[in-house]
């Protein structure tokens, strides 16, 4: 068979795309000039008498030409997917179609958000910003298509399989012998001939289920730690602040390649960790119900006896490996992958929890709280920490960023996840020894990468700015 | 002023025993020096022939122990054979008498100790290597520092302008993109057979002779990544400055808006970046080890990871020595510079 192009029927597109992002290059090169000229004219807050002048008309100009790119863009994916045959839906159609499942879980999820955007509180508001809604969609494309591609819907062939004679190959060749499978490599083959496209799918499932529960885990740490650092403050905060420094200090590089080694997990070093780092989340929830219900003892009893059972359970699972019926499995690579990560965050977050609280303590309500004999940490989590959510939510969503970025600087280095693992930075090590004859191997997953973390910051961009609003 | 520099010294010099104390005890675990064992030795040897080899090298020593000779603080190791009574000392030079060696030989005496991967003094490696990463750096922040600031001040003068979002655009795509994926989009675009070759894809020859064509690119890769955190800072500190009240008086005395900015803003809203800038190093540091794996240049953070793979152990430490005081000396800088650049702020 042909190798696919990338567009396939659509190619007579392709020139006006092309010209399409010359334009728009330069339409925003004249807007910022444009800008730069009529300086004086917004200082004097003549903003709305002012006549239409070449800014506006540059503005106006950015506007269409990014709208007809990003019609164009839509007209790839919607035809590709309405292509009859492979072959004239091209990589990009094929890829399209491949992703249905994707496209239709994304359309809903923004269909019913902003159906119901006025009930939803701070999730809501975010779809007010253009930014925001830019960043949700572009991570939830992400979060979809590992999910999806998890449960084996998207990806074209097994990550692991290698097939002979296409090492190397560029995108959209096709398999000399397809016997029954997918009959091209979407976007090529890496140096052991497995498919790239395949491998970048499940790749997200990797850091997808990594990123976000380290990074909750490592707030949790910082959460428990930074309250009562800041409200007490004495010794407790110097202590503290010390051991938090002190892992700060360290730099991340030389302790992910002294933690995460064979050599390190075969002493039970990770295993100790988890179990120290891991009993936080279970203190925060105890003392989280404890203290809202302590009043009212039956209600406290059943809330906590149910969660200290699962959180226990979970527990001895995740950390100990030590689950008592043995449905919880928790490798001991990925183990010691998670337990740095959360590591390396936890200080951070132990900082800026701490920062935010030593702002609030100083309110009238928590002095107020402390009047009516509410308990030190009732007021620590009922008063400050809700007060303390808009910082914390958006830090939330870099940190997940953050964290991807450090998976794949693990992987890149080799460390931690088995070697034929598909998860990006181990990916992009392969194919860096190659880069400069075959770029696409490695191409794919910093692609990807870069698009995740970038969706994450522009997500907490929009949410900054709508937090900031109320 | 005096008083708090000396506490903060102290401080510096607790963390820094701490951390090399951390160093010192992950790398001594026992499957790590049987790693090293079986690195200088062979593959296959027995365990005895390992707990012989770490024994006779004083690697089976009490932790504390081991810790206060490499400090300086204690005799270094002497083991004297039972069979055939040869005398080895750790203090030895290669070829000197065991017995004509020197008593001390830990970080007070100079002595960084000897690498077992380069097989060469471990003072004159890292000495060497963070010249050349000096260099890299020199050339990072000649690039960076300036082009961030531009971007902040820019974006920050008028919040809100177009200027000002395409600017906080860049930025923010620039924090998303880690060295290892602009280091590749670089290579593939600017320095590959399928794009541009204009650059050359490996640094090695720029340790020796550094050029354009083959050290822009490492140069850019790291301060790609550290360019938007350092414009965002600088952004939102100027807009705040923009927003007092000076600056408003400024505007109503009739002072041109070219004059505002650089006369009576730029210096106030220069504070938050200075400290930002001196705790990116850290950051950088980073940057510079994956940089320097990914373009093959030979510096520092490239040491850094040779001697984590091989489990080099007096090699580590002397790189994580140095690492961790670049970070606490900038944190130190950061903070007097803080206190000298504001007024405002009075330390007791």
């Amino acid at each position: 068979m042909d190798p696919l192009t990338w567009t396939g029927s659509l190619s007579f597109l392709n020139p006006i795309f092309v010209f399409a992002w010359i334009a728009l290059g330069i339409a925003i090169v004249v807007q910022i000039f444009t800008t730069f000229m009529a300086t004086d004219a917004n200082l004097q807050g003549e903003v709305s008498v002012r006549a239409q002048g070449p800014v506006d008309y540059a503005t106006l100009g950015v506007k269409v030409i990014f709208g007809f790119i990003v019609l164009l863009f839509l007209t790839y994916v919607i035809g590709g997917i309405l292509m009859p045959s492979l072959a004239a839906k091209g990589i990009i159609g094929t890829i399209s179609t491949r992703l249905l499942p994707v496209w239709i879980a994304l359309v809903v999820t923004f269909a019913v958000s902003i159906a119901y955007k006025r009930k939803l509180g701070l999730y809501g508001k975010m779809f007010d910003s253009i930014v925001g809604m830019i960043g949700y969609a572009i991570v939830m494309f992400w979060v979809f298509a590992a999910i999806f591609g998890a449960m084996d819907f998207i990806v074209t062939h097994d990550p692991l399989a290698q097939v002979s004679g296409m090492k190397n190959k560029v995108p959209g060749t096709a398999l000399p012998d397809p016997d029954g499978d997918f009959g091209f490599y979407l976007l090529g083959g890496d140096n052991l001939a497995r498919d790239v496209f395949s491998r970048v799918i499940k790749g997200a499932w990797e850091v997808v289920k990594i990123a976000p529960f380290a990074t909750l885990f490592a707030f949790m740490v910082g959460i428990t730690l930074g309250l009562p650092a800041a409200y007490y403050g004495g010794k407790l905060d110097t202590i503290l602040s010390f051991v938090a420094n002190l892992v700060l200090a360290f730099p991340v590089i030389l302790l992910f390649y002294l933690l995460v080694t064979p050599e390190i997990v075969a002493t039970g070093i990770p295993v100790y960790m988890a179990g120290v780092l891991f009993i936080f989340p279970l203190i925060f929830v105890t003392i989280l119900i404890n203290s809202r219900f302590f009043v009212q003892p039956k209600k406290r009893n059943i809330y906590l006896g149910i969660s200290l059972v699962i959180g226990l359970w979970m527990y001895l699972g995740i950390a100990w490996n030590a689950d008592p019926f043995g449905i919880i499995d928790f490798p001991p690579n990925l183990l010691v992958v998670f337990v740095s990560v959360v590591f390396v965050n936890s200080p951070t977050v132990f900082r800026i929890v701490r920062g935010i609280a030593l702002d609030i303590k100083t309110r009238d309500y928590v002095a107020a709280g402390q009047t009516r004999g509410e308990g030190a940490w009732y007021i620590m989590l009922w008063e400050i920490l809700p007060n303390a959510r808009g910082p914390l939510i958006v830090d939330f969503c870099l940190r997940i960023g953050y964290t991807t970025i450090l998976l794949g600087t693990l992987g890149f280095f080799g460390l931690g996840l088995s070697p034929e693992s598909p998860d990006w930075g181990s990916t992009i090590n392969d194919g860096r020894k190659l880069l400069s004859v075959f770029p696409h191997p490695a191409l794919a997953p910093a692609i990807s990468l870069m698009s995740l973390v970038l969706g994450l910051n522009l997500l907490a961009d929009g949410l900054r700015e709508e937090s900031l609003r109320d | 002023m005096a008083s708090f520099i000396l506490r903060r010294i102290g401080v510096m010099i607790l963390t820094a025993l701490c951390l090399t104390f951390i160093v010192f005890y992950l790398t001594n675990l026992y499957p790590n020096l049987e790693k090293l064992a079986k690195t200088q030795g062979n593959q296959r040897m027995s365990d005895e022939a390992v707990t012989s080899f770490l024994n006779k090298n004083g690697y089976l020593q009490p932790l504390p122990v081991k810790y206060v000779q490499w400090l300086g603080l204690l005799p270094g190791h002497v083991h004297e054979d039972d069979e055939t009574g040869d005398v080895t000392a750790k203090c030895a030079r290669k070829g000197e008498d065991p017995s004509e060696a020197a008593t001390y030989c830990g970080l007070l005496q100079g002595e960084w100790g000897f690498s077992t991967v380069f097989k060469d003094d471990v003072g004159t490696i890292v000495s060497k290597r963070l010249w050349l990463t000096g260099k890299l750096m020199l050339w990072v922040m000649i690039l960076m520092i300036p082009s961030a600031l531009i971007i902040g001040i820019l974006s920050g003068m008028r919040e809100g302008s177009r200027l000002d979002r395409s600017l906080s655009t860049f930025s923010i795509a620039s924090s998303a993109t880690p060295e290892y994926v602009s280091g590749v989009i670089f290579i593939t675009l600017l320095a590959s057979s399928a794009g541009w070759k204009i650059f050359k894809g490996t640094a090695t020859s720029a340790a020796d002779n550094a050029t354009f064509e083959n050290f822009f690119l490492p140069v850019l890769t790291i301060s790609l990544y550290g360019v938007g955190y350092i414009a965002r800072m600088t952004r939102a500190s100027m807009a705040e400055v923009m927003t007092a009240q000076y600056i408003r008086t400024a505007r109503l005395k009739g002072v041109s808006f070219q004059k505002i900015v650089l006369r009576h803003a730029l210096r106030n809203a220069l504070i938050a970046p200075f400290t930002v800038i001196m705790l990116q190093f850290p950051f950088l540091l980073n940057g510079v080890v994956i940089t320097e794996t990914l373009f093959n240049y030979k510096g520092f953070g490239w040491t850094l990871v040779q001697a984590a793979g091989n489990n080099d152990i007096e090699l580590l430490l002397a790189c994580s020595v140095a690492a961790v005081i670049v970070v606490l000396v900038t944190q130190l800088i950061s903070d007097i510079g803080y206190v000298f650049l504001n007024p405002r702020i009075r330390i007791a």
